[in-house]
């Protein structure tokens, strides 16, 4: 009986979680722009896919993303290893400090700082400051994954490498690293998602050819109705949620 | 540890020292500094060094948007940890499906942010599907203003902070040990009996990382003041990104950054224990 009813009262919790997702999602297959329904229609996603706009803000999420999730998770894997064999308290603390930054307080510190960037060194915004901002804030979720899977791994491996003669970094390079591997790729995965979703702080670094996917969602969803908008974030949902699974089955692959 | 290998940790921890100190550290330096800098005639900041934009939160406007801020950020803690807690002790207890449920929850946590809440404004908007659904029905002659009022913030951190509160009251519900909870039932407890004075104080850890996981995020909210609010609820994170866009008052917008940043501070450390790590 009791049992009963907390799971009618988690099915509510999942409603309230999920309802308003599902409700955009149906009224992009809406044939109206208004919020009645006049029948099924695929015509916002083809509005949407012949957006010029859109297309090219799209191009450039998925460039941004590719980019930092690359050296993001390089850098991350790296300091994750290092970190897991002998701590530091203060690379630790700075990415903990980091991690729970408010985004607005993140991105006004990086405007500040391309700013001072432009007035001694004439580099203006666009798309690096972007990549350079996103490396910045996708570093601490790689370290994070990278160091959990490192902490539940079987060592022993490495040990025998190590006594076995092999350099630390050829322990490393042939041994732990591959062991390693669905960490660091579900660790990018991460990074990836992270960033194609960040607005808040892209917005304030990004320059007049930089214009991301969040970008224009925000900017669409400002000026108001236009079911284009549900069509393009349906898409992008589902998109995010493919990687979201994946990400979550490699990490679950022990 | 020989000198090969401490040349290889230096190679290891190097990149993210530079990525850190050079897009972290250095950039709050410059935010300290700005702070304590005089507002120029045309925007920009310059000698002489002032306390002046601390000051200004004395100012009733400026001090009701930090009180604004705690309020709601005190608001979504108590509703996700109150509604949080019956569907984390769910999951808990429901037996080996256990883990794709707990996914279900975290799914939407890590799906797009900005168009989660989008839905929100989607849905709540006056020509939206709620008020065509309720004008339908006869319920109300005239669409009701759901948007853009304190109500629909609330509602959209809620919604955003909920997951977060989960997962670590979930984790410590998973390890109770439920014989307690049988002992104190044979015992003659009544089931808030239990709750409040078993159950509770057992998962008073997971109850404080929720609190912060919630509070924190939601105290420095941008995006959905500013999308659900509509310039009706003006939060800390707003007036930040106001002083470093329209208004131009940069010394003031990085002071009331440092604010923000004192207060997540003053938060980590209340809330991790000395012997816990974030990582």
């Amino acid at each position: 009986m009791k049992k009963s009813w907390l799971a009618l009262y988690a099915v509510a919790v999942y409603a309230f979680l999920y309802l308003p997702l599902l409700v955009l999602a149906v009224f992009s297959f809406n044939s109206s722009r208004f919020t009645q329904w006049e029948g099924f229609s695929l015509h916002w996603y083809g509005q949407a896919l012949r957006d010029e706009q859109l297309l090219e803000a799209t191009g450039n999420s998925l460039l941004i993303a590719l980019a930092s999730t690359l050296l993001a998770t390089v850098v991350g894997t790296l300091a994750a290893y290092a970190l897991w064999k002998k701590p530091s308290r203060w690379l630790s603390a700075t990415l903990s400090v980091s991690l729970v930054t408010p985004e607005i307080v993140t991105g006004i510190s990086l405007v500040a700082l391309f700013q001072v960037a432009f007035r001694f060194f004439r580099i203006p915004l666009g798309m690096h400051t972007v990549v350079l901002a996103h490396v910045s804030f996708c570093l601490v979720f790689v370290v994070m994954v990278v160091l959990a899977r490192l902490r539940t791994m079987d060592h022993s491996l490495e040990e025998a490498a190590l006594d076995l003669g092999a350099t630390p970094w050829q322990a490393f390079r042939e041994v732990t690293l591959p062991l390693l591997g669905p960490g660091v790729v579900s660790a990018a995965l991460l990074a990836f998602t992270t960033s194609l979703d960040d607005y808040v702080i892209t917005s304030l670094v990004a320059g007049v050819d930089s214009e991301t996917l969040p970008m224009v969602v925000y900017a669409m969803a400002r000026r108001g109705v236009n079911p284009a908008v549900n069509a393009i974030s349906t898409l992008i949902v589902l998109g995010l949620g493919v990687l979201i699974l994946l990400s979550q089955k490699l990490e679950s692959r022990t | 540890m020989n000198s090969a290998s401490r040349r290889l940790r230096l190679f290891f921890l190097a990149p993210a020292w530079v990525v850190t100190v050079l897009f972290f550290l250095v950039p709050m330096g410059i935010v300290g500094y700005y702070s304590i800098l005089t507002r120029g005639p045309y925007g920009g900041q310059a000698l002489p060094l002032t306390a002046e934009s601390y000051s200004r939160f004395v100012d009733p406007l400026y001090g009701e948007i930090l009180l604004r801020s705690f309020w709601i950020a005190g608001e979504t803690t108590l509703l996700s940890l109150v509604l949080g807690f019956p569907l984390a002790w769910f999951l808990a207890r429901s037996g080996p499906r256990r883990g794709l449920y707990l996914q279900l929850v975290m799914l939407p946590f890590w799906t797009s942010m900005l168009i989660r809440i989008y839905a929100w404004v989607f849905l709540l908007r006056e020509t939206g599907p709620i008020n065509a659904a309720l004008v339908a029905v006869g319920l109300i002659a005239q669409p009701l203003p759901l948007l853009y009022n304190h109500a629909a913030v609330l509602l959209g951190l809620v919604s955003i902070s909920l997951p977060l509160a989960v997962l670590p009251m979930y984790s410590t519900l998973e390890r109770l040990d439920y014989s307690l909870v049988e002992a104190a039932a044979d015992l003659g407890a009544r089931p808030w009996e239990t709750i409040w004075r078993v159950v509770l104080p057992v998962s008073a850890p997971g109850l404080r990382a929720a609190a912060f996981l919630t509070f924190i995020p939601s105290l420095g909210t941008f995006l959905v003041s500013d999308l659900l609010g509509g310039g009706s609820t003006i939060l800390i994170g707003n007036l930040v990104q106001n002083q470093f866009t329209t208004a131009r008052d940069w010394p003031f917008g990085a002071a009331a950054s440092l604010v923000l940043m004192a207060i997540v501070l003053g938060g980590l450390l209340v809330s991790l224990r000395r012997d816990e790590d974030l990582l």
